[in-house]
Order: C-alpha cells, then sequence, then structure tokens
C-alpha cells in the first residue's frame, strides 16, 4: 500500500447558504483543485459525503452530478456519495485514501456538502432523528439532542460530578468554542459570541434536559473538499504536503445495546485503528478537531480516543488544558459549535483546518504555535452509530 | 440446463426471523414486553435482533421479560421532531431490564419535576406509547412505558 497526501484544501463559509448545494460543493472543489495547482480533468474519482440530500433538495446521486457540473477527470469518472450521518465526509476521505493507497487512482477528490439550515429547526430535527433507531428510538420520540442529554445525566452518575457542576464544565467547552468559532472568518459564528459567558449556557433555552441551545451545535450549510494523490508525488504540486498517516472507522447499533452512553465501543475501537495504523499515541498528538455535536460529546470523545482518563475531561477542560497551549488543544477552528455543522461536509472541515493548522494559516488567534507536526480528526454520526478518525502529519 | 422447478425454488425459501417487530409492539400492546433466549449463552435478547445481542447466537426462542429494571438515564424533551409534538415536554428514557438487555422507551413521569436524583430507581413496564408516525416511518410505532416503583430502592 502506498502512503497519502492531501495536497489541496477548499472550505465555503458556514451558515446559511442561498446556493445550491452542487453550487456550494462545486466553490469547495474549485478552491481545491486550485490550492493544489492541478486541473480538474486530473481527478479521476470523487468520494462526496452528503448525509441528507433527498430531505433538504429532493436530490439523490449528488455526487454523480457534481462531477458531472465540474468536468472531473474530462466526465464520466467514478463518482459516489456516502453516508454515514453526520460523519458522511470523514468516511468518504477514508476510502478516498484507500483507493488511492490501493494504486487504484493517483489523484482524487474527496469532501462533502451540506444544506441543512433551509430547513427549519422542527424538520431539521426530525430529519437528524434518522439517524437515531428508527424501529425503538422513534416511537420514544428521542431527538439527538436528547441521545447526548442521556449521556450527560449518565456522565453525571458515573463519575458522581453533581449535575449542576457538570452543567458549569460543558458550558465551558462552549464558551471555548465559541471563541474560536468567533475569530474564524469562515464560520457560522464568526465576530459572534466570541466573549460567551458560562451562564449564558446554563441560561439559554433548554432543548434536551440538561442541555440547552447553547450546549448544541447548529444548524449549517456548507461544504469543504480536499485532493488526495500518492505521497511520493507530493511535492510536484505543494512545498506543505500533509500525509494521512492512519485512519480508522467503528459502526455502533442501537442505543439500548450500548454497555455504556458514555462510552462508545464504536469510538473507542476506531480510535485505537487509526492510532495503530499511524503508529501513533494520543500523547504524540499536537492538535485535534473532534466532533462537538454538543458540549457533553467533547468530554466523550476526549476519554474514548484517550486523551483523558474516564471521567477527567470535564476537570481537564475547566483547567484549560483543551485550550490553546494546554495538553491537546481540541477544536482551535470553533468545532462544530463554533464554525457550523454542515453535517455532510465536517469531517472534510476537520481536516482542512488541520491543514490549514501545519500549514501555519489558521486563523490569528486559533493558530498553534510552534506549527503541530501532528493532527487528528474525530467524527461522529447518529447516536454512536458511525465513527471515523483520521490522523495527519507533517512529515511521513 | 433447463433450471430449478419454481415450487422447488418456493419450497427451499426459508425466513430466519423469529419475532419481528411487528409481533414485538403487539407483545407490548399486550401488556407483555417479549424477547429472545439464547440456546447458546442463555443471554436475553430484547428488543428482537436476528441473532443473540450478547454471544450472536443463532438459536433463539422466544420469551417473556416480567418488565422489571432499573433507570439507566433519560431526559426531558422540549423540542421535540416535526410530527413528534403529541404530548411534548415528554421523557425518554432508558431502561436496564431484570433479564439483562436494556430497552428504550418512555418514562411516565412529571416532566417539570423529573431530576437527577431518578437514575438508579425501580422502574416497572406500565403500558405503551404509540407514535403515529410520519410519512417517514412506515406507519405507527410502539415503545414501552415505564413507571417508577416509588417503594422500592
Amino acid at each position: 500500500m502506498r502512503d497519502v497526501a492531501i495536497i489541496g484544501i477548499g472550505h465555503t463559509k458556514f451558515g446559511r447558504a442561498s446556493k445550491t448545494s452542487l453550487e456550494l460543493f462545486s466553490e469547495a472543489a474549485l478552491q481545491a483543485v486550485d490550492d493544489a495547482g492541478v486541473d480538474l480533468k486530473d481527478i479521476e474519482a470523487l468520494f462526496q459525503g452528503a448525509a441528507l440530500p433527498g430531505f433538504e433538495e429532493g436530490q439523490v446521486t449528488p455526487a454523480a452530478f457534481s462531477a458531472a457540473e465540474l468536468n472531473l477527470g474530462g466526465g464520466s469518472i467514478p463518482a459516489t456519495r456516502y453516508e454515514g450521518a453526520c460523519a458522511s465526509a470523514s468516511i468518504a476521505i477514508r476510502e478516498a485514501a484507500e483507493w488511492v493507497a490501493s494504486g487504484q487512482c493517483d489523484m482524487v477528490m474527496a469532501g462533502g456538502v451540506e444544506k441543512a439550515l433551509l430547513m427549519g429547526t422542527l424538520f431539521a430535527t426530525r430529519i437528524f432523528a434518522m439517524a437515531c433507531h428508527a424501529p425503538t428510538e422513534g416511537p420514544a420520540g428521542l431527538t439527538f439532542p436528547g441521545v447526548f442529554a442521556m449521556a450527560a445525566r449518565r456522565y453525571s452518575k458515573n463519575y458522581d460530578i453533581p449535575l449542576d457542576k457538570l452543567r458549569e464544565q460543558m458550558a465551558l467547552v462552549s464558551v471555548k468554542n465559541h471563541k474560536h468559532g468567533a475569530l474564524n472568518p469562515l464560520a457560522q459564528f464568526y465576530k459572534k459570541m466570541g466573549d460567551l459567558k458560562v451562564e449564558d449556557v446554563i441560561n439559554s433555552k433548554l432543548v434536551a434536559d440538561p442541555l440547552t441551545v447553547l450546549d448544541c451545535c447548529p444548524f449549517s450549510d456548507g461544504a469543504a473538499a480536499i485532493v488526495l494523490c500518492a505521497a511520493e508525488e507530493a511535492r510536484k504540486y505543494t512545498d506543505d504536503p500533509v500525509y494521512i498517516l492512519g485512519t480508522g472507522q467503528g459502526s455502533g447499533g442501537a442505543l439500548s445495546k450500548m454497555k455504556d452512553l458514555t462510552k462508545p465501543d464504536s469510538r473507542i475501537k476506531s480510535a485505537r485503528m487509526a492510532f495503530k495504523h499511524a503508529g501513533l499515541r494520543p500523547s504524540d498528538i499536537d492538535v485535534l478537531e473532534l466532533h462537538d455535536c454538543f458540549t457533553i460529546a467533547e468530554l466523550i470523545a476526549l476519554e474514548s480516543m484517550g486523551f483523558f482518563e474516564w471521567g477527567e475531561a470535564a476537570e481537564a477542560t475547566t483547567e484549560g488544558q483543551t485550550e490553546s497551549g494546554g495538553k491537546i488543544p481540541v477544536n482551535m477552528s470553533g468545532g462544530l459549535i463554533g464554525k457550523g455543522h454542515p453535517i455532510g461536509a465536517t469531517g472534510a472541515s476537520q481536516v482542512y483546518w488541520i491543514v490549514k493548522q501545519m500549514r501555519g494559516e489558521a486563523a490569528k488567534g486559533n493558530q498553534i504555535d510552534p506549527v503541530p507536526e501532528y493532527g487528528m480528526t474525530d467524527t461522529l454520526g447518529g447516536d454512536f452509530g458511525t465513527l471515523c478518525h483520521i490522523i495527519l502529519g507533517r512529515g511521513k | 440446463m433447463t433450471g430449478k422447478e419454481q415450487e422447488e425454488i418456493e419450497k427451499e425459501y426459508k425466513e430466519y426471523t423469529v419475532l419481528s417487530l411487528s409481533e414485538y409492539e403487539e407483545g407490548l400492546r399486550n401488556g407483555k414486553l417479549l424477547g429472545l433466549r439464547c440456546a447458546s449463552c442463555g443471554g436475553i435478547t430484547c428488543h428482537p435482533m436476528p441473532v443473540c445481542q450478547w454471544c450472536g447466537g443463532r438459536s433463539l426462542k422466544r420469551v417473556e421479560l416480567c418488565g422489571d429494571g432499573e433507570l439507566t438515564t433519560f431526559t426531558v424533551i422540549r423540542v421535540p421532531s416535526e410530527g413528534f409534538e403529541e404530548g411534548a415536554p415528554y421523557i425518554p428514557c432508558l431502561v436496564k431490564t431484570k433479564e439483562g438487555p436494556c430497552v428504550v422507551g418512555r418514562l411516565d413521569y412529571d416532566t417539570e419535576s423529573a431530576t437527577q436524583e431518578l437514575i438508579g430507581k425501580q422502574v416497572k413496564m406500565s403500558g405503551t406509547h404509540t407514535c403515529k408516525g410520519d410519512k417517514f416511518s412506515d406507519g405507527a410505532h410502539t415503545c414501552p412505558v415505564f413507571k417508577i416503583q416509588e417503594n422500592k430502592l
């Protein structure tokens, strides 16, 4: 198997878009080929994450239409939509990397797109809840905030942290991620909520007890894309290739099958697979973009990936260990909470911001110093249904 | 080659499902929490799945659970999905049954006094909730409803 490099990246502004999904993805794709200095005709296959396009614009097979409108590879190349709910783009990138590693292709494009904001909160809540287990969680009326609210209550119980204290610790995740989102010109909340306070989060509207609206990421429109090629060719195109050192993927089932909502096997196994593939450990990682769909989700992710012991991520967050200059800077882009969460695009957006960090081009106030050597993404689809991890490095 | 006789193909066709979702839901509506017992490990699977949820065993028999369990966690949904507004706010919950498997259902409790102290309490299946569903849900579906057993720790 060959090593794989990322040579070009693209990312639209996240938030409310007047463009169609096809147009949004094209924006990101054109940025990515220009960034790589390659031609659209050089792309041999497209791997596109898109979670719910049928419900958003009445569109399926979006990848085929994207490839056709961009005339990728001169036309008629393999173009496939990947669906793993909110992890759609990450599994698309993972597959893309496998195709290049195997030698099947030399240069491919991967990414994702979503237009969720136009649906409004109630309908979007409905179709996002389709990633819950429909037969059992459907009639119970579970929603995504509901699932993570249940996990938050369990976290409080497992580690004997009074719920009021845990709510303050969770609020600090929102405060941190909004601080960085407010500094990111491509973020949904750019220049907004940068000085959020813990009490603002706790006193905002309850969505699913104990989670408030400011414990939740927003619904968003947006797209992101990357160009990948064989590592040995990468320096032909760029002085700053970023290498895919390891990937992992895991799957979960109905919520009722989980041994513990705060210790998802799917995430633990996926992260271990990626670390093993890369030959690295959590202590090697300098910067992390993880799936903070809800504040509690950031804590669960940090522990499941091995960055903190079980039950210690809440306190570590309070101590600033997940901030710039801490043990592991997390979501310096603003994460899903501050940057926005166009679900099918999120995994590609996470990779985009790790690459930006490695180039020293993250927004002022969000850039890690010195430039990180190793970075990692964590993406979660459904209620722990699809997990994907990608480990990136400046060297092989 | 002349191919295989249609009658033979039909005769050979076999279905593997021991307890279907609709039979499980019908059981709930009749006050019964049905599951499957594994001949290999003895474990109980609930809701119904194609193989044992503990060991993957394929030899399963229908069994009735007692409906008693412990409240693992819950939430109060204040922003429901479109089409699921009926009865909101309401309380989805996760219950660990006496027989082992966890089930998702609803908790019959006052939403404004449902606090963290409820976790760990004994519950009993007290009825069902049927969602009429929407155009995406393949009709109405039913889940168990649980009630706190106040006199039990």
